[in-house]
Order: C-alpha cells, then sequence, then structure tokens
C-alpha cells in the first residue's frame, strides 16, 4: 500500500478501496453526545480535512481513528470503523497494535525529553522494527529525511528534542509517528502552535507524505485545508455536515452551513 | 468621576491612593516582621543546640603510664586465659592508683590526697577497659603501658567549667583537693581535653559513668530501622500511586481510597504505635523493642507521605507525553515506565527521603512497641540482630539522656540532637541536591 503512487491525479478522488470507512459513528461523553451518526470514506494517499468550528467534534472523531479515546473513562464509541476492512473496535483487537498502524501527531508538539535520536527510535524500539543497531540507524535518518529535518539536526542526534525549535519539534513528532510505519497518520492541528514559516515547511512535508500514507488532518484554518488537502469534511455541532472534494467544498458548497463557515459567518 | 479625573493632576496624590499606599507599607512591614521573628527563633535554637551540644563531642583524657604487675593480674604466671579471667576489675583498680602515686612522685606534685583520690579522677570504666586490654594481649603483662583513660565526668565538667570550686565543696563525688591536683596535671599536660570519637560510635552507659555514654548503638538502631522503612515503603508506595494515578478507574472507590490516604498523613503518629502494638507484637509476636518492628510500624506512617508526593509527581508530568507515547503505540505501562516514570523520579526521590527524614525523628509510635524504655548496650554483632535483637533509636537515647539526674548527661542530649539534625539536614540536602540533579524541562 504503502508504494502505491498516485500519478499526478491533483485533487482527485480515485475509485480504490477506503483505507478507513466509518458508518454510523456516535460517541458519547457521559451524558454529551459529542458525535452524532457520521459516515466517512477515507481514501488511501490522501489528505482529508477536518474542518469545523470549536467544539464541532472534529479532534473527538480523530481520535476514534486510532482509539486514542479510550483512555478517557467516561467515552463510549458506538458504530463501525474498518481499517482495511477490519473493525478497530472489534474485541480482539489490541489498541496498542492499532496505534502502531495508525500513527498520531498531536496539537502541540510534544518531544520525550530524550535525545532526537532516542525519540525517534522509540516506537521502533517498543514494536521490534529492526534487528541490528545500523537498521535502527537507518531507521532514524530516513524518518528525519521524510520529515524534512535530517539537514538541520543530523549532526545533534544526541541533543534533547526538547531543545528544538517549536516547528522543528514538531517535525520531530512527525519523524516520530512516521518511523513505526504506519499506514495512516492522523494530525491534531498540527500547525496551531507555529509560526507561518514553520507552518509553510510542515504543510509542505505533509503534501510529500501524501505519497505513501493516507493523512487525516484536523485544522482551524480553512486556508490550510484548502492547500494541503484533497477532501474536505465539515463537522458542525456533531454533525458530518458536507464531506466532499476540497475543491468542491471551497468553491461549491451544498450545505448552507458550510457555506456559512467558510466565508466566515459562523464559527 | 470622569469630571474629577480630568481636572486631577497627575501629580497630586489623591485620599485613596494615599490610603491605599499606606496599607500596602504595613502589609510588607507586617510580613517583613514575621520573617525577621521566624528568624531570630530559627537562630537561638541554632545557637543554643550549638553551644549546649558540642561540649559532648569534646572530652577530658587522662594519659597514664600503668605497670601492668604480674603478682596481681596473673599470679601463677602461666598466662592462661581462663585463669586470667578470674580477676575480676577490682583487681586492676589499684594498678591505676599505684601508677598516679608514681606520677605524683616522679613529677613532684605536691598534694595531700592519697593514691585513692587521686585515681577517682578516672572515669569507673576505666578499670574495665585495662582489664579488656589486658585479656586480649596477655603479653602486656609485666610491662609498662601508657593507656588514655576516660577522666571521670566530675572532672571533665571542671574543665568544660560545668563544675566550679565553690560547688565541690558541697560535692561528694568531688573535693577542692582533687580539683588542685588536676590544676596540676593540666598543666603537666597530662590530662587535656580531646575529641571524643567514643561519644558518637559508642554505646550508652549506666548512671555512673556520663563520660562513657555514647549514641552509636541508637545510631546503628535508626539505621536499620530506617533501612526496614526504605525497602518497604518506598516500592508499596510508588506501586499504590502509579496505580491510583494511571491504571486505576475513576470510580466512588478510589474516591473513597483517595480520601483515606490522606487522612492517614495526618493520623497522629502514636495512633500508628498502638496499631503495631496490636499487630506485630500481640498478634503475629515480633519482638518487642525491634528494630524491624519499629520500622514496620514508620512505615505505615511514611507511606500516605510517599504516596501523596508521588502521586503529586506523576501528576506533575503533562499528559502530552502520555498521548505521545500511547500515540506511537506504546502499551499503558510502557508509557508509564518509559517515560512517565523517569520524569517524575526527582519528585518521587524528594518526598521519599522526607518521609524517611520525619520518620527518622519520630519517637511517639516507637514508645508503645517498648523501643523507649530499652536502651541497648551493645552493638548488634550480625544483620539478624540489628534488626531483631532488642535496641533503641537516636530520639529515644535523647530523651532517655535529658531525663537523667546527672548534667553531663544533660550535655549529652544537646550532643546527641546535634548528631540527629546533621542526619536531617543531611537527608534534606541530599533530596534538593537529587532533585536539582534530575530535574528535566519539557
Amino acid at each position: 500500500m504503502k508504494d502505491q503512487i498516485t500519478h499526478g491525479l491533483e485533487n482527485s478522488v480515485t475509485s480504490t478501496p477506503s483505507k478507513i470507512s466509518a458508518t454510523q459513528v456516535n460517541v458519547h461523553y457521559g451524558d454529551a453526545h459529542a458525535i452524532k451518526d457520521v459516515n466517512v470514506e477515507i481514501a488511501p494517499n490522501t489528505v482529508t480535512a477536518f474542518i469545523g468550528p470549536s467544539g464541532c467534534g472534529k479532534s473527538t472523531f480523530l481520535r476514534c481513528l486510532n482509539r486514542m479515546n479510550d483512555t478517557i473513562d467516561i467515552c463510549r464509541v458506538t458504530g463501525n470503523i474498518l481499517l482495511d476492512g477490519e473493525d478497530i473496535y472489534d474485541r480482539k483487537v489490541d489498541p496498542v497494535q492499532l496505534r502502531a498502524k495508525v500513527g498520531m501527531v498531536f496539537q502541540k508538539p510534544n518531544p520525550f525529553p530524550k535525545s532526537i535520536y532516542d525519540n525517534i527510535a522509540y516506537g521502533p524500539r517498543i514494536h521490534g522494527l529492526f534487528k541490528t543497531k545500523a537498521d535502527l540507524d537507518t531507521i532514524v535518518e530516513n524518518a528525519l529525511r521524510r520529515a524534512a529535518i535530517w539537514d538541520e539536526v543530523k549532526d545533534r542526534l544526541d541533543a534533547p528534542g526538547t531543545g528544538l525549535s517549536g516547528g522543528q519539534q514538531q517535525r520531530i513528532c512527525i519523524a516520530r509517528a512516521i518511523a513505526t510505519a504506519p499506514d495512516v497518520l492522523l494530525m491534531d492541528e498540527p500547525c496551531s502552535a507555529l509560526d507561518p514559516i514553520a507552518t509553510a515547511q510542515v504543510e509542505e512535508l505533509i503534501d510529500e507524505l501524501r505519497e505513501n500514507y493516507s493523512v487525516v488532518i484536523v485544522t482551524h484554518s480553512m486556508q490550510q485545508a484548502a492547500r494541503v488537502s484533497q477532501k474536505t469534511a465539515f463537522f458542525h455541532l456533531g454533525n458530518l455536515v458536507e464531506y466532499d472534494d476540497t475543491t468542491k467544498i471551497f468553491t461549491n458548497p451544498r450545505d448552507p452551513r458550510t457555506e456559512s463557515y467558510i466565508t466566515g459567518r459562523i464559527g | 468621576m470622569t469630571q474629577t479625573s480630568a481636572k486631577q493632576s497627575l501629580f497630586a496624590v489623591t485620599y485613596h491612593t494615599k490610603r491605599r499606599n499606606a496599607s500596602e507599607r504595613r502589609f510588607r512591614r507586617y510580613g517583613q516582621a514575621a520573617i525577621g521573628i521566624g528568624l531570630l527563633m530559627l537562630l537561638t535554637l541554632a545557637y543554643t543546640i550549638v553551644s549546649k551540644g558540642t561540649g559532648a563531642f569534646q572530652q577530658t583524657f587522662v594519659t597514664l603510664n600503668i605497670e601492668l604487675l604480674e603478682s596481681k593480674l596473673d599470679k601463677k604466671g602461666n598466662r592462661d586465659l581462663e585463669e586470667m579471667k578470674k580477676v575480676s576489675t577490682f583487681g586492676y583498680a589499684p594498678l591505676i592508683a599505684t601508677a598516679f602515686e608514681n606520677l605524683a612522685a616522679e613529677r613532684e606534685i605536691k598534694t595531700k590526697i592519697k593514691a585513692k583520690e587521686m585515681a577517682q579522677i578516672i572515669s569507673k570504666s576505666a578499670p574495665s577497659q585495662l582489664r579488656d586490654r589486658v585479656l586480649d594481649n596477655p603479653a602486656l603483662i609485666g610491662q609498662t603501658v601508657e593507656f588514655t583513660l576516660l577522666a571521670n565526668s566530675w572532672i571533665d565538667g571542671y574543665l568544660k567549667g560545668r563544675v566550679t570550686r565553690e560547688n565541690a565543696q558541697n560535692n561528694k563525688n568531688i573535693s577542692v583537693q582533687q580539683l588542685d591536683f588536676v590544676d596540676e596535671l593540666v598543666a603537666l599536660g597530662v590530662v587535656e581535653k580531646r575529641f571524643n570519637i567514643g561519644f558518637i560510635t559508642g554505646a550508652d552507659a549506666s548512671d555512673q559513668r556520663p563520660e562513657d555514654a555514647g549514641i552509636g548503638v541508637a545510631m546503628i538502631g535508626s539505621l536499620s530501622m530506617m533501612i526496614v522503612v526504605l525497602l518497604l515503603s518506598l516500592p508499596i508506595g510508588v506501586a499504590a500511586s502509579i496505580y491510583l494515578e494511571e491504571f486505576a478507574p475513576k470510580n466512588w472507590i478510589t474516591d473513597v481510597i483517595e480520601v483515606n490516604i490522606a487522612n492517614l498523613a495526618a493520623v497522629p503518629s502514636i495512633v500508628f504505635g498502638i496499631l503495631g502494638l496490636a499487630i506485630f507484637i500481640n498478634t503475629m509476636h515480633f519482638p518487642q523493642s525491634a528494630p524491624l518492628v519499629g520500622g514496620l510500624v514508620l512505615t505505615l506512617m511514611t507511606l500516605p507521605t510517599i504516596i501523596i508526593s508521588t502521586r503529586a509527581a506523576l501528576k506533575a508530568v503533562p499528559p502530552s507525553i502520555r498521548s505521545a507515547a500511547l500515540g506511537l503505540g506504546a502499551s499503558q505501562m510502557q508509557s508509564v515506565f518509559h517515560h512517565v516514570l523517569p520524569l517524575a523520579a526527582p519528585g518521587i526521590l524528594t518526598g521519599t527521603i522526607i518521609g524517611l527524614a520525619q520518620a527518622l525523628g519520630e519517637t511517639a509510635p516507637l514508645l508503645l512497641i517498648g523501643m523507649i524504655g530499652y536502651i541497648a548496650t551493645n552493638m548488634p554483632e550480625t544483620v539478624t540482630d540489628a534488626l531483631l535483637a532488642p535496641n533503641s533509636v537516636m530520639p529515644a537515647q535523647i530523651y532517655e539522656w535529658a531525663k537523667r539526674a546527672d548534667p553531663a548527661f544533660y550535655e549529652r542530649a544537646w550532643g546527641g540532637i546535634i548528631i540527629l539534625l546533621v542526619f536531617l539536614i543531611t537527608m534534606n540536602t541530599l533530596a534538593v541536591v537529587l532533585r536539582r540533579r534530575f530535574e528535566r524541562r519539557w
């Protein structure tokens, strides 16, 4: 799947089977109904953006895709989410194995207070992805190269990851997620703590990552969604209002709420 | 309001501002006064302890050449240890008197007191010290050997200014003539004050020999107890905290446990003492006065402290670190042991050391398991002995000395407090240093 290459089909939706297919997903936090009957098909090798006003459930839904919501006691998820046709909420599925296949990058850069090398090597180490030290070195180098930060840190892999700038830290976190060789990369507002230059670097990176992964990105910035994604889902008050090609959403939305949001009248 | 402020110049201070500033100044002065009082008390405390306690670290010693007469110590002359052991300390006492007589004659000291009275300036422990030395090395018999012997506590008190000629007149333990004799010996350098290692390493002594008493055995008692406390409370406390903080579901049962741990930290320590008496001694029949039991009781007391500080340290680790690990496919245990625990370690260590320091100074719960009444006079010889043989602890030894009538013991109580404080300050400093050393930023 990783080696599949899209042949310049910018912003097109291929007919290949969905990477992730969510049907009738509902999420409750205690009594609060956070996600209501959401159906989404996420295509492989595509960047999918989730947009919507604060509290609309886009992050919550993202966290359903790698079962990060499991760590919240009061959170209850119903419905079907299939990854490559397998139900990720099946009893036999160990969330730990799932999260190795569905990597995640968080809103705030959160490198471990360890060396850059150890940050990247952590995933491969716990999953046993290498045989020799040289293998691990290669994995680390490739991950850092793909995250477009190799040149900046290659001379100080022993330096603590926390000593880097915000943008560099976020790219380290992306490299760290890539190093476990996931199929899908979830990004929860990855640029909200970054300045415009760092944001541009990360966005460029996201576009490159599409070659090998399905990327799902939650963002507050509609410009960002328009720049990086091929498909966009608009969430509002827990409902998936509209899900379509990004160009269509931003030029010719079907739903009046979507139009109000992208033109700045609500949200 | 807007009209008045329009007229008001910024240079003229209004009535309101004046009052506000005055009250602020007043409040600052209250604060400074409070700090001043605190500092003054601390200084007074430190000064009192040091001035009264340092005496215990210096002791008066007498250097004597004693002829170990064969005729007295080994009448048959066959160096048979069993035979020699029959000569009690009474057999050795005259040798000391003779040594003084010889010394007085040699150095031409003019005094009216008799040899026996001269020998009284020496500690009552001296004959047994002589005897031990001879039995260790029978070859010394027949030779004249130089001994450094402890002076009697009254002589020690005289050199330290505690005993004066005026109160010697009414004192049956010491006479003015003896003090004159001591003055001569001081001039000759035979009697002098030296650093007293025996106070730190030695055992307690009977009421008659305060000069011989030391805190060493109690120190071993405290040490073995602290080891028990550390080995039990650290793993149990940390395991309980990690479970409660990271794994336990948040429901009413964990809420009840949480509230009770907080309450336990506030329970008077003597309650833990009576619990220990009931469970460990009456039900489980552990030996009384044993450091093991003391350690168990203090573990109960220290656990809440360690659990509370460990949980605070775990809580202080940002949740983003946990998410990062979980997001990479680490299990919850991996996330805790690889990332959270190392970051919380400085806080855990600090809490543990503070808890241990508290336990070290604790006296009340030990009262009930018999560690205060019993004062050991022998060093424990094996590890089992150190844990199970009756012993005491430093605060108990200090309390015991403060209770006794002889002022020489009073001085030792202060000295004991200095040693206890040195331990506590060392432990607290260690806590600060460890925290600084291992603290990491994120």
